[in-house]
């Protein structure tokens, strides 16, 4: 046992602590494996550090997730790429554990030294790697050799890559359900780097088995192939062999793989190109609007203004919108949800004249729907609403559906409306705000809830920033302050939250003169509640007005609260005194 | 049975197998006389693992313990010579492994209820590198357990001794863990101070000496929050990511990573709970089709359900009922007609249920009835009063078919288990105790007209117990009952629970 020199001590101790009973000073030690390494040095890094560390591999999952992370950034660490070889074996061995996370982040390191590896390495070690991984006894190996075959691949001698392609493909057809995902989920990556005459023989037919898989799970993995591989194929090629297969799956007899297809239909459309878009997904993208179930019309819904952006108003009109109109009364509020929210980006596709003869109509349904999620979403694309249909008409339908929201029984729906307020203000123009949501704003000050008054109070400052402070002073300030006599104190409190707030927006004028009195007057408040906030308003009012006023006014306001009975107002008096005199002492 | 037209043909030249001779096996806590049961020790799941060289029991004091199969293992090499010598002796023996603390009791404070921990069912997932996986489940909590062998490890050559350090007269600067001195003087660990070249020879890895291993249970997930009602199945499916748990009104699906959500796939509570006829007992998915699952109810019907069909599976796809004799209604019947378990053959083709009075094999492509129907209790059915003031009507017996689908067996009273030949002409029924001596009852059933031998009178009213022997059933124990048991995936042997001991038959 030898004595450390006592400036190596703290390495000494990280080093031990690799083989700590504590976890978690395990794990500090794996995440600081770099200074371990430099410490030791390259030679003995590769000689020991890394055997030591394969060696070492029934730890906790969590210090082999943090070793298989540091074992992707460890090449500088073990004398540069021509070394880089040494790090596969602990790899290799993480790359085949139980724990999922564990695995995938062992292949993504090593893919991520392997991509660095001279060619030459790669062919000594790490395409014996792949080879054993898929030749793996267990699942857990041959699922992680499905995601590192793009890397070997490139770089192997022509008879090895046969090996590898008719490796990738048992794989494909592998007994264990886990192992065929995994290929299914990895062979887009893998197909990108193969020979274009090979893409269309050897990977197609592992693409198809694939796409006839029993296990639904399977199948649905195979629809991603479906745009990755389209991309990698000539045009004519992914029409013959892509195209029927994405629209037998747009028929699958699982809602879950039509789903994904619904999901993904943008990616598919973009692969197989526009004029096959055209003719041949028009009708099963119609069929999948149609589903019978939920889950697909939902996603299928969502979709709805990307892919009409691919066809031509006609198309749109004659195929996609009576679907539209179907949907838009739709049993399961969740689809109607799903549409409302992208409905309005198909009005710059239709142009002015179809939006209104035949999108109007939808979109007003959608506004009175009785799911308030449908009318927020709705809502909240009121900018395009705008654009298209003009504010007059926008106005009519639109008021009593904010009104109905505004007073909604859940209050996150009322906290939602509040959000949109600035917004469709500035939509919609000081007049019409005026005579129509003005009291709702005032009304939300006085809510039950303690988010929706706090959202109230800031909704008037952005209301205000909109308007501009002469607006403001018309129209918020004299009731808001009105309010400041509401017998009850939680109210009153919102009122000084509100005033903190205007405060900036209004200016060093109107502050003083209007909100400052108030906020003094609160100061003799029966609840100490209120008069430490209003120690906290003073605060922040200091940098807005004049040096004079606060020592007129605050000041002694605030001298006066610091005498209080009540432990907490002096607290926050003596808090807003001390940053007076810290503005004093920096002006 | 067991594959369609082969195995029809099969049986129509050879005819049905052979009765089975069962016997004695082994025994696993066995009461010695007189001998008190603790409650918490009464077995309440037993499940063999897929290539049945593992069993895992769950008693009522939430604890799991496995076995594992000793006879394959340890004769590999004379495997053949034993054959040749005697054939017998090769069925499976199973030996302790390990055993683990699954569940604990537990208070629901928002519904002031108390949570058992005994378990419920148990599941064996796909095992890897060694490494063996189980879901075990209570009434509330579904977890996830992984047992593995680890190494002990013995640490040796630290840099630090730590005996020096504490006796050191010129103790080290101040640190706090990971050698990180407390002030920063020393720029050791950060980034910018650089190291010689070669390393600095003096530090060392710490070696690491392991002889002896030992096997660890560590629980990896928990699937808690989902069930309003007691889970009473669980049950995996073929794709190896997913599984379902099932309660008295719902059954929802899991991915095994996931653990903070669970989709609901069947829902049977009505909005009125007071419109409630029928509750789900028990939930098995298919063991090829990882989209099949079936599901049976409190009225003795078992639905099968497509999930390909839509995201919530309230409608089913098959429904499996027997219809009511007519004129045979009684008080009874709805609460005899309840489903305690159902259990799908190994190839999927069949679905075996037990009801109180009967076992019944389906065909899943015949829904009009049962291809087969099994007497267990018929003699009980003067009785069924009394089994309904002491509650034993409501008793749940599990079933199970045997790995090849030619038989079935569940259990009864007594400590008695029935096994059934299913294939055509079969006439097998046998009736065990689960006992060292399983075939006593059988020896004893001819023997009807001795009743009159005074000393032997208990052992042979006990003994008699076939149907139409003894019309009234008094003898039977309706404290001791065998509930749960489980077949053997490839071999004729059964595991079956009597209170706190676990039996093992083969044959």
């Amino acid at each position: 046992m030898s004595m450390i020199d006592e400036p190596l001590y703290p390495i000494a101790v990280l080093i031990d602590e690799l083989k700590n009973d504590d976890i978690q000073l395990r794990l500090n030690s794996i995440r600081r494996l770099s200074t371990i390494a430099r410490a030791l040095g390259e030679d003995r890094t590769r000689k020991e550090l890394i055997p030591f560390l394969s060696e070492n591999n029934d730890d906790d999952d969590e210090v082999l997730l943090a070793m298989a992370e540091e074992l992707g950034v460890f090449i500088p660490y073990v004398g540069g790429v021509e070394h880089a070889h040494v790090l596969l074996p602990p790899l290799e061995t993480l790359s085949s554990v139980e724990e999922t996370c564990v695995r995938e982040k062992a292949v993504e390191s090593l893919c991520r030294v392997g991509s660095q590896m001279r060619e030459s390495d790669l062919v000594d070690h790490f395409i014996p790697l792949v080879k054993r991984l898929a030749a793996g006894e267990w699942f857990t190996a041959r699922v992680s050799a499905c995601g590192v075959f793009h890397i070997a691949y490139p770089s192997a001698p022509d008879t090895v890559k046969t090996e590898l392609r008719s490796l990738y493909s048992q794989l494909c057809q592998d007994d264990m359900p886990m192992v065929r995902r995994a290929a299914a989920t990895n062979l887009g990556k893998f197909a990108a780097t193969i020979e274009a005459a090979h893409l269309k023989t050897d990977i197609m037919s592992m693409f198809e088995d694939l796409t006839q898989d029993d296990q639904d799970s399977v199948r649905l993995l195979a629809v991603e192939g479906c745009a990755t591989l389209g991309k990698l194929l000539e045009p004519q090629d992914c029409v013959a062999h892509i195209l029927p297969v994405i629209v037998n799956f747009s028929q699958d007899k699982s809602w879950r793989v039509r789903y994904m297809v619904a999901n993904q239909l943008y990616e598919l459309c973009e692969a197989v190109g526009p004029e096959p878009t055209r003719t041949e997904l028009v009708p099963a993208y119609v069929r999948l609007l149609r589903d019978n179930e939920a889950e697909v019309r939902i996603a299928a819904a969502g979709k709805v203004t990307k892919f009409c952006r691919i066809l031509n108003p006609e198309l749109a009109i004659q195929h996609i919108l009576p679907c539209v109109k179907e949907l838009s009364s739709d049993s399961s509020q969740h689809v109607r949800s799903a549409l409302a929210s992208v409905i309005m980006g198909m009005a710059p596709v239709l142009g002015k004249d179809a939006t209104i003869e035949h999108l109007l109509p939808i979109f007003l349904s959608l506004l009175k729907d009785e799911f308030p999620d449908v009318r927020l979403n709705i809502i909240s694309k009121l900018d395009q609403v705008n654009q298209v249909i003009g504010i007059d008409l926008l106005s009519q339908s639109l008021l009593p559906a904010i009104v109905e929201l505004a007073e909604d029984r859940h209050w996150r729906v009322r906290l939602a409306i509040i959000e949109y307020i600035p917004l469709l203000a500035s939509q919609l123009g000081v007049g019409f705000f005026d005579d129509k949501l003005g009291a709702l704003c005032m009304q939300w000050l006085q809510d039950k809830v303690h988010s929706i008054r706090d959202a109230a109070a800031n909704n008037l400052k952005r209301l205000a920033e909109e308007f501009g402070p002469e607006w403001a002073m018309q129209h918020i300030v004299p009731q808001v302050l009105e309010m400041i006599s509401n017998p009850h104190y939680l109210y009153r409190m919102t009122i000084l939250r509100a005033v903190s707030l205007l405060a900036p927006v209004m200016g060093s004028e109107i502050t003083c003169s209007k909100l400052l009195p108030v906020v003094m007057t609160a100061s003799k408040d029966r609840v100490p509640n209120i008069k430490f906030n209003v120690a906290k308003v003073l605060q922040s009012l200091i940098p807005i007005v004049d040096q004079s006023v606060v020592e007129k006014t605050i000041r002694p306001g605030l001298v006066e609260l610091s005498e209080d009975p009540d432990v907490d107002v002096r607290f926050f008096a003596n808090q807003a005194l001390q940053s007076i005199d810290n503005v004093m002492m920096s002006s | 049975m067991n594959g369609g037209d082969d195995a029809s043909s099969s049986a129509a030249t050879s005819g049905p197998p052979p009765s089975l001779e069962w016997r004695f096996s082994q025994v696993f806590g066995e009461r010695t006389a007189g001998e008190e049961v603790q409650e918490v020790d009464i077995i309440s799941a037993i499940e063999f693992d897929k290539s049945g060289d593992h069993l895992a029991t769950g008693d009522r004091g939430g604890r799991v313990v496995l076995f594992e199969r000793t006879d394959t293992k340890e004769h590999g090499g004379s495997r053949r010579d034993l054959e040749e010598t005697d054939y017998a002796v090769r069925h499976p023996e199973f030996r302790y492994k390990t055993e683990f603390q699954s569940h604990e009791p537990e208070f629901d404070y928002l519904k002031s209820l108390e949570i058992e921990e005994k378990i419920n069912k148990i599941r064996w997932c796909q095992p890897a590198n060694g490494a063996l996986f189980l879901l075990c489940t209570n009434d509330k909590t579904i977890k996830y357990w992984k047992v593995q062998e680890k190494k002990i490890k013995r640490i040796s050559e630290m840099n630090i001794d730590p005996s020096k350090m504490e006796s050191s007269s010129n103790p080290p600067p101040q640190l706090v863990a990971n050698g990180l001195p407390a002030d920063k003087a020393h720029g050791y660990l950060t980034k910018d101070f650089s190291f010689p070249p070669g390393g600095i020879p003096s530090l060392r890895l710490p070696v690491v000496t392991s002889q002896d291993t030992n096997l660890v249970a560590r629980c990896r997930r928990v699937y808690a929050h989902a069930h309003d009602y007691h889970i009473n199945s669980i049950s995996n499916s073929s794709d190896g990511e997913t599984f379902i748990s099932a309660d008295d009104l719902r059954v929802n699906l899991w991915n095994l990573e996931i653990s903070n959500q669970s989709f609901n796939i069947v829902d049977v509570k009505p909005t009125n709970m007071e419109d409630l006829t029928e509750v789900i007992t028990s939930a098995e998915f298919h063991p090829i089709h990882c989209n099949m699952l079936a599901y049976s109810s409190s009225k003795g019907s078992i639905r099968l359900i497509d999930m390909r069909q839509s995201a919530l599976c309230d409608s089913h796809t098959k429904l499996f009922e027997e219809p009511e004799a007519p004129g045979s209604r009684s008080f009874f019947t709805e609460i005899i007609a309840s489903i305690s378990d159902i259990k799908f053959s190994k190839d999927g083709r069949y679905i075996l249920s037990r009801d109180y009075m009967t076992l019944k094999l389906w065909d899943i492509n015949m829904d009009s009835g049962p291809v087969a129907s099994y007497q267990v209790h018929e003699h009980l059915r003067p009785r069924l009063c009394d089994l309904y003031e002491n509650d034993s009507i409501f008793d749940k017996f599990e079933c199970c078919l045997s790995g090849d689908g030619l038989r079935v067996a569940t259990g009864s009273y007594s400590n008695l288990f029935r096994v059934f030949g299913t294939s055509p002409g079969s006439t097998e029924a046998a009736t065990l105790e689960a006992s060292k001596n399983p075939m006593r009852r059988q020896i004893q059933t001819p023997a009807r007209p001795s009743r009159s031998i005074g000393s032997m009178t208990r052992v042979v009213r006990r003994g008699s117990e076939s149907p139409g022997a003894e019309a009234n059933g008094n003898a039977y124990d309706f404290t001791t009952k065998l509930l749960h048991m489980a077949w053997h995936p490839t071999e004729n042997s059964i595991a079956c629970a009597a209170a706190n001991s676990l039996y093992m038959y083969y044959a």
